[in-house]
């Protein structure tokens, strides 16, 4: 065509596809010019530094480098004893973790707390691993009939096991129950909520408009408040509700309460036209929203039901207002023994829960990423 | 467009095919005294048709005419606030139940193929039948296989919707239709979605369940396929039928001047 007057073309032979060209910088030369290209980069990239030592370098110097990690009292952990400065106090931590686990659930039982635990790690595990068979099985177990021998396992009275009442449950394990009971009791419920807040039928819509508005517009100290110290006064005095069960109900409702709006959000990105393609089909209400609807708009929403479920993860410790001591409370009750009072004491507790919480919300962030791009494989979208 | 003399022979045999098999005296759909409202818009005004089983009926007009909310009535995923529905042999009502039944006796076909984006096509035939018709896994994937192969989608049973081309999920949505094995086939504007060369494709298909004897109720703009396949036109205008004819005729001689003026429009 090199003429340009020539208005017409037709191709004599086809472009064969090529590799595209390689890239002309390696990594270390790209990442250096991405760093150190121009005084402006070079000082943000040397103030980022700075900040980063500043905050890492005195952290580590506590944790690792000036801690204690053997010792029997308080005594091993002073800086007059020990004749060096003292970072963190772990012996402290060992000596107390009996506690920040159980609470003060009774030595001689607390089998029970590590079987359910184990229990519960080994039905978790295979069904966070897409690549391991049976799921529907699998998540039976663990959705349905773990709860069941936990409850059973963890208060007793049955098959010959004393009787552990909930006041003396603590630390972990009162955490993880709260948690636990909290995210596969929102989920379902929030569905549900979400589901008849976009209900044709008037009444049911109402309703669960009324619910998720209330839940969301008190407080979580409130509702824990309400539900341990109030409800008693307006229930008959024969309803005795055991204490810790009252704010499991409270932070169940209030969870699902938020879980609904976060649904509510992926069930408005489904586009018309699946809700029609499903009713044409004749499959109904339940199935169209069960096969079709829901686990689009479910996977859609996965970072927001995520979030929900470190929130409440994190909400937990607010319990501690109402005297049940879960980690943070026994962390707390762990400070007030004078046998460990040192300087330190503070720091290396909060120190130890931070990195149990971060650990545990971190992993389930992770993990949500991970099923996110892999449903996302799925579908080439 | 539309000098039936350059019809093609096959064509034209095919036309003879479906003559002959015309005009049963069962009624498959009875629309009557049919009146919607969109809220003070009357898209819909008493609207008379009844179609007979076997029967193929087109129906075109200009957008925003109503003909496909006519069409969605036939399955209720419409509603209407005046009229009678009944769709072989039972009326439509506010009853759940009746419509999920007539739902499943009634195919239907959408302009967006309304595939479902997470589920195979393979899994997009199966999951009605299983869970409607309450068939086995097995014999819902046979028949699934079945249809999929007969709307040329062999190969691609596995795949999800979004790695198939336009032509190709529209015929995996026809094949879903068919799996419950209906006895009516409605399509709204099966090939305005597509691109161009995707377009035969799909009307082969849909020309092979007519050869089958299928009832379908069609609202398209192809007045190509119309004049083959149709045994009745029907033109909407302003939420009213306007004229009801045979295709030679309504074609050759339209009655109407709304039918002369919008084929004068349509076919250059």
């Amino acid at each position: 065509m090199g003429s340009g007057s020539q208005r017409s073309f037709i191709r004599r032979a086809l472009v064969e596809p090529e590799p595209p060209p390689v890239a002309s910088t390696d990594v270390l030369t790209s990442t250096r010019a991405r760093l150190f290209g121009g005084a402006f980069n070079t000082m943000l990239t040397l103030l980022s530094a700075l900040i980063m030592v500043t905050l890492a370098w005195p952290t580590l110097k506590f944790l690792f480098i000036d801690a204690v990690w053997t010792g029997s009292s308080r005594l091993d952990c002073l800086a007059e004893t020990v004749g060096r400065e003292v970072g963190a106090c772990w012996p402290f931590v060992k000596a107390k973790f009996g506690q920040f686990v159980y609470g003060f659930y009774p030595e001689s039982e607390r089998w029970r707390v590590d079987l359910t635990h184990l229990l519960g790690a080994i039905l978790l595990v295979p069904l966070l691993i897409p690549s391991i068979p049976s799921k529907g099985l699998n998540a039976i177990l663990f959705f349905g009939v773990f709860p069941v021998v936990a409850f059973f396992l963890l208060v007793g009275g049955v098959f010959g096991l004393p009787h552990v009442e909930t006041r003396v449950w603590g630390g972990l394990l009162v955490t993880l129950v709260i948690s636990f009971t909290g995210i596969i009791f929102s989920l379902p419920l929030g569905v549900l909520l979400a589901l008849g807040r976009r209900s044709e039928f008037p009444i049911v819509r109402a309703i669960c408009i009324a619910f998720i508005e209330f839940w969301r517009g008190v407080p979580l100290i409130t509702v824990l408040f309400f539900a341990t110290y109030m409800l008693p006064f307006f229930l008959p005095a024969s309803w005795r509700i055991d204490g810790l069960a009252r704010v499991l109900i409270g932070v169940v409702l209030f969870a699902a309460a938020y879980m609904a709006e976060v649904v509510r959000g992926g069930l408005q990105a489904i586009p018309r036209g699946q809700f029609e393609g499903a009713m044409a089909l004749g499959l109904g209400y339940w199935r169209m929203m069960g096969f079709v609807i829901l686990p689009q708009s479910l996977r859609l929403v996965i970072p927001g039901i995520i979030n929900s479920f470190i929130a409440l993860f994190k909400d937990t410790t607010l319990v501690l207002i109402v005297a049940i001591f879960d980690l943070l409370g026994q962390l707390r009750a762990a400070f007030a023994d004078p046998s460990w009072a040192t300087p330190v004491t503070l720091f290396t507790g909060f120190a130890f829960a931070g990195m149990i919480y971060f650990a545990v919300s971190f992993g389930m962030s992770r993990y949500a990423l991970f099923v996110e791009r892999r449903l996302n494989t799925d579908r080439l979208r | 467009m539309g000098d039936s003399s350059q019809d093609r022979p096959d064509r034209s045999s095919q036309r003879i095919a479906l003559d002959m098999r015309t005009t049963t005296h069962e009624v498959a759909i009875e629309i009557s005294g049919l009146n919607k409202w969109f809220g003070h818009f009357h898209v819909l005004r008493e609207i008379d048709l009844k179609v007979m089983r076997g029967e193929r009926i087109v129906i075109c007009g200009p957008s925003g005419s109503g003909k496909s909310t006519l069409l969605r009535c036939i399955n209720r995923i419409e509603d209407w606030q005046r009229g009678r529905v009944i769709v072989d042999g039972t009326e439509l009502t506010e009853d759940l139940k009746t419509i999920d039944e007539v739902r499943g006796e009634v195919g239907m076909v959408f302009q967006q193929f309304n595939l479902f984006p997470h589920l195979t096509a393979l899994e997009n035939c199966t999951l009605a039948p299983i869970w409607v018709r309450k068939m086995p896994n097995r014999q819902a994937e046979e028949i699934a296989r079945h249809y999929l192969s007969r709307v040329r989608i062999p190969e691609q049973v596995d795949k999800y919707p979004a790695q198939l081309s336009g032509g190709q999920q529209q015929r995996v949505a026809i094949a879903r239709a068919l799996c419950m094995q209906p006895k009516i086939m409605l399509f709204d504007e099966p090939t305005s979605a597509l691109d161009p060369e995707m377009v035969k494709e799909v009307l082969d298909t849909m020309v092979g369940l007519a050869l089958d004897g299928m009832t379908m109720v069609v609202v398209s703009h192809e007045m190509g396929f119309a004049r083959q396949v149709a045994n009745r036109m029907v033109l909407m205008d302003a939420g009213q039928i306007i004229e009801v004819n045979e295709p030679e005729a309504f074609f050759s001689h339209p009655q109407h001047e709304r039918t002369k003026l919008f084929l004068s429009q349509i076919l250059r």
